[in-house]
């Protein structure tokens, strides 16, 4: 590990004696994980609870002519058929679009289907039955009679005046374009070689092990609808929810235990998930939506699905002059809800060229509607696409003007010690490492001996190919993000902490748990700033009743803010134990200290009494305190950045691999990441973190992708013919680390969730042309697959 | 995902198997390992009356050595194959084979009976006994019959068997001196059905093919036992007479084009294997270096 700034001269609160920061330590929920007592939504069962199961349209544009549901309402353990119209009057339709996104553009969308269908899967019924089973049964009965309307699907001639408009309302099918225009681009590309290419990015998804899962319960006596849901932000379900069902958010309680992976696909709402809260309104009874994974392929949010033309000017001595990028996405039908499907788009024209010092940017970006599933942010959220295109324009100018990949890089990254300054986009980076990370990464993977056996085993017939992709991270966002375009979705986050009667810690924390350690990383900073050990920390969280409000665990967030709020209210309890500590012990609180569960004298570190003996004190003896003392041994903190709408992360990526130039296929021999996160909790969370990320990245640039035919329809939603990466296939992911913390927060953390799957496929792709350079084939599409590189090979 | 309700029974032997499958005609499935059953059920693309589980029934399972036959029981799982010394000695092509069958947890309950029966073009143990020129042994009501691997097979999804026939056994003829096996295939990841793929069985004597039987797969309908093996047999193979050999078997496949490669890119694999495969059998890499690696 390299630390880029030096230690403070004192001793920070993550500094004490026995501190978990910083320390591998087993997470406190593996033992409950890998016995089977997780609590996921799919194994809940409440009494009087109903299976609901949706009747989706097999075409990808049509108008509903007639729902013919009469025999499916006789089958047996049937208890409702509900069509869009039916359940209009108990939930109202949304449009996914923010104010600070200019010109975005959407059209209402229902819950269930009305008159029209836009994509192939969108609900068009709702079968609620005694099991899942007896409502697909049902399903099988229902005749509806479609009328097919024309299909757009092509995003590249969604905008021709040929092309039908899909929402006529809204006039066109642009849904969002966003230019930028920065520095003085024709000037720089004027005096320089340009070089050009049309980056082309396949649709793919997330890929959940356990699928979208809600149970939705209107308590009819309460007035209460409790939901039990697999969601990454619980406070923004309970808005949403109340919202479109006429309810206060008091009236929506919103449960979220164990999820089994997010990944950002469930950060958003669904159609199907609204429509399920609103039959639970309806027929007063629990119902239950489990997606099935064909469901998941045809209606969890695809991402990418980019085309981009990009351009870079180069100067013959390696100085980058310019990058000018004209983007183009399709979104599916709608924009998604609440966070719109623009975000990825404009996130790409925020993120290309970011790390490099060229103040010289033009961008373009357009989003537009088709007849497809719909797309919004999925893990990394547009920067596959811009670290892509930037690297991947980087390499093209090293290999026009001779230059090895890494010496462009030594030349145009920006220095580490030019920070705080910001991007051509007005990205404001506060301290980034890349020269240090590039260092780092070259050294873990031998770079020169590397290049030499790569030389010789040219000569044997045998192609291997080095790419590298620097990158820069979007992680703990402000309001900047959702809140100043008037969505409902905190950037803040808030920690309870406190002391019961036998001096354990019980914790409530805003962020919530999707398998990548938010309970772990709770406890070890709680654990560390109180001097309490860990099993005595135990952390609650993923419910709206018994939490603080909050974000929740998304954009890399949890351990940035969640983290800091958990630092924050730890310190203050600490404040107030030394405080009652001092009173009984007739010593000052300056004059104390608390290790491992103990009061200690701060100066020699002798022990004076146990926390359980202090906390039994104040429970049931304050009697025995000096008079005017009233203990206060629980505190609260929130925590939000305000220096900076984003806390950059950056770091550096290396793929060495080896490409049968015959066959056309890609074996994965190494994968090396140097990533800066700033403090570092947990060491084997983070690394697993950028791993799990490495391989989204990896899925992206060789095996992952949605593939629709011109009518719309999906032909590969199975996870036979959508291919996930899998173990097989995959490199040793070797990770190390540049440390240098945000003086935001005392904790100094900034997230790493986003970092693997950043530049993982950036630096396939590099390595890929690396290997193909001698055939003069050159690829800028993902993913590889075995037909596009035997394709640019000539040899089919 | 769930399965339309269906009525189940656990045959208790061949003959009460045979019964339930007269009994229920074509409206009945019998359920082997289930690999490829109880998933197409579950998406509902098939939804028998009834499942004939033959799952208990002993005298369909093991491999024995039956004079210069290698007799493999129906129900005689993929990971059997694997371990098996017997499959190892006399027929090591399966055990090759199986290899390239999905992943353990699938390995464990399939079974060749049921790859075969289900006769899914993409999958390796068809090619396998093609090229092992195996006898497939089926039983009916009218009493047993014989099938060679090569007449067995009839499209997608489709074999000689009957409605009513339950295919019990595979005859191998055991290897023979100088015998000696290639297994290849091209697939996106491990485990995944091929793009195209390739089960050789060849005698070589003094540098050259005395017999050559070239199983592709995942190149059609049904395994294709490549007539341009013939070409390379009993003679002195060179370069050029590879080249020619190639091109007769580009000439002699017809294609599917799907999501994974076109036809064009078929043809070409099975050129690459085919090339592949004589120089790994002839040990001479150098027939392997026709095209840059």
């Amino acid at each position: 590990m390299t630390v880029t700034r030096a230690p403070a001269e004192t001793l920070s609160v993550l500094d004490r004696p026995n501190s978990y920061i910083g320390k591998t330590v087993p997470r406190p929920n593996l033992d409950r994980l890998l016995q089977g007592r997780g609590q996921y939504v799919s194994d809940l069962e409440l009494p009087r609870m109903a299976h609901v199961v949706f009747l989706r349209s097999p075409y990808a544009h049509a108008r509903i002519v007639a729902i013919d549901a009469d025999a499916a309402r006789r089958m047996p353990g049937v208890m409702s058929i509900v069509t869009g119209r039916e359940l209009e009057p108990v939930i109202t339709p949304w449009v996914g679009v923010l104010s600070h996104l200019k010109g975005l553009k959407s059209a209402p969308q229902h819950a269930i289907a009305i008159d029209r269908v836009c994509w192939q899967g969108e609900a068009v019924a709702a079968i609620v039955a005694t099991s899942r089973a007896a409502a697909e049964d049902a399903m099988e009965q229902i005749a509806v009679d479609y009328e097919e309307l024309e299909t757009v699907t092509d995003m590249r001639t969604a905008l021709d005046p040929a092309t039908p408009v899909i929402h006529t309302s809204l006039g066109d099918n642009l849904a969002f374009e966003r230019t930028l225009d920065a520095g003085d681009v024709d000037q720089a590309l004027s005096d320089s070689e340009v070089v050009e290419a049309d980056f082309v990015f396949g649709r793919h998804t997330g890929v959940t092990l356990e699928p979208r899962a809600v149970v939705a319960d209107w308590n009819a006596a309460e007035a209460r609808l409790t939901i039990y849901q697999g969601t990454q932000a619980p406070h923004m379900v309970q808005n949403i929810a109340a919202l479109h069902l006429g309810l206060s958010e008091a009236q929506v309680r919103v449960v979220c235990k164990d999820v089994g992976g997010s990944f950002g696909i469930k950060v958003h709402i669904y159609a199907d998930e609204m429509a399920t809260y609103a039959l639970s309104k309806l027929l007063r009874r629990p119902i239950k939506f489990v997606a099935d994974r064909v469901e998941s392929f045809n209606t969890d949010i695809h991402a990418r699905d980019h085309r981009c033309r990009g351009r870079i000017g180069v100067r013959p001595d390696g100085t980058i002059t310019a990058f000018e990028i004209d983007d183009l996405t399709g979104i599916g039908p709608y924009s998604m809800y609440p966070r719109t499907s623009a975000i990825e788009a404009n996130q790409v024209v925020n993120l290309v060229g970011g790390p490099y010092v060229t103040p010289n940017y033009r961008a373009r970006t357009r989003v537009v509607f088709q007849n497809k599933n719909v797309m919004c942010q999925y893990r990394a959220v547009g920067h596959p696409i811009a670290c892509s295109v930037t690297e991947g324009l980087v390499d093209l100018a090293a290999a026009r003007i001779g230059m090895d990949p890494v010496e462009i890089r030594r030349r145009n990254l920006i220095p580490d010690d030019a920070y705080p300054c910001a991007s051509p986009s007005g990205m404001k980076f506060e301290q980034l490492s890349h020269h240090a990370s590039l260092a780092k990464l070259l050294q873990m993977m031998d770079y020169d001996a590397l290049r030499a056996e790569q030389a010789a085993l040219r000569a044997r017939n045998i192609h291997r190919g080095i790419g590298i992709a620097s990158f820069i991270e979007v992680t703990n966002p402000s309001a900047a993000f959702y809140g100043v375009g008037g969505a409902k979705i905190s950037s803040q986050d808030g920690v309870a902490v406190r002391l019961d009667a036998q001096g354990s810690v019980i914790c409530q924390t805003s962020i919530t748990e999707q398998g990548q350690g938010s309970e772990s990383l709770t406890a070890q900073i709680v654990g560390s700033v109180l001097g309490v050990s860990m099993e005595r920390v135990r952390v609650i969280l993923g419910d709206t009743d018994n939490t603080p409000y909050g974000g929740g665990t998304w954009a890399s967030r949890g351990a940035g803010i969640g983290g800091e709020a958990a630092l924050q209210a730890a310190k203050a309890l600490r404040q107030n134990i030394l405080d009652v500590a001092a009173a009984i012990l007739q010593s000052t609180p300056g004059g104390l200290d608390i290790v491992n569960n103990s009061i200690v004298n701060a100066g020699d570190g002798a022990s004076r009494i146990e926390l359980s003996e202090l906390a039994r004190i104040v429970y049931f003896r304050p009697d025995t305190l000096p008079p005017g003392i009233q203990p206060e041994l629980m505190a609260t903190r929130h925590f939000v950045p305000r220096q900076y709408p984003f806390a950059f992360t950056n770091g550096v990526q290396a793929s060495w691999l080896e490409v049968d130039t015959e066959t056309g296929f890609v074996t994965l021999l190494k994968h090396w990441v140097v990533e800066d996160c700033g403090t570092i909790i947990n060491p084997q969370l983070v690394d697993e973190q950028i791993r799990g990320g490495v391989v989204q990245g990896l899925g992206a640039a060789l095996f992952e992708k949605c593939i629709y035919d011109e009518r719309g329809q999906l032909t590969n939603a199975n996870m036979a013919d959508y291919l996930v990466p899998m173990s097989g296939e995959m490199p040793d992911i070797e990770i190390g680390h540049v440390v240098s913390p945000t003086q935001e927060s005392e904790l100094g953390a900034k997230g790493a969730g986003e970092a693997g799957t950043a530049g993982a496929a950036a630096a396939v792709a590099n390595a890929v042309n690396d290997a193909l350079r001698p055939f003069g084939a050159t690829i800028t599409e993902i993913p590889l697959t075995p037909q596009v590189i035997l394709t640019a090979l000539g040899r089919i | 995902m769930k399965a339309a309700a269906f009525a189940y029974a656990r045959a208790t032997s061949v003959v009460n198997a045979l019964e339930l499958l007269a009994a229920h005609g074509d409206k009945a499935k019998v359920l082997s390992g289930g690999q490829s059953l109880m998933p197409a059920m579950n998406l509902r693309l098939i939804s028998p009356d009834i499942l004939v589980d033959i799952g208990g029934l002993t005298e369909l399972r093991g491999i024995a050595v039956r004079g210069d036959l290698l007799v493999v029981g129906a129900l005689t799982r993929h990971v059997d194959l694997l371990r098996s010394p017997e499959i190892a000695l006399h027929a090591p092509l399966l055990r090759d084979a199986v290899a390239h069958i999905a992943h353990p947890a699938i390995r464990n309950r399939g079974t060749i009976g049921g790859s075969l029966a289900h006769a899914d073009p993409a999958s390796e143990l068809p090619a396998c006994v093609v090229a092992l020129d195996a006898t497939i042994v089926v039983r009916g009501p009218t009493g047993e019959r014989r099938i060679a691997a090569t007449e067995f097979f009839r499209g997608i999804y489709e074999t000689a068997l009957s409605p009513d026939e339950l295919l019990v056994a595979i005859e191998v003829p055991v290897a023979g001196q100088g015998s000696t096996f290639f297994f290849q295939e091209y697939a996106r990841r491990h485990g995944d059905y091929a793009i195209v793929g390739l089960a050789a069985r060849a005698v070589v004597a003094t540098g050259r093919f005395t017999d050559l039987r070239l199983g592709f797969f995942a190149i059609g309908d049904r395994p294709l036992l490549a007539a341009a093996a013939g070409r390379l047999i009993n003679a002195s193979v060179t370069s050029a007479l590879l080249a020619d050999a190639a091109t007769a078997l580009a000439d002699e496949l017809d294609p599917q084009e799907d999501q994974q490669a076109t036809a064009a890119m078929r043809r070409h694999l099975a050129t690459v294997l085919l090339r592949r495969c004589v120089a790994a059998l002839l040990v001479r890499p150098e027939l392997e270096a026709g095209v840059a690696r």
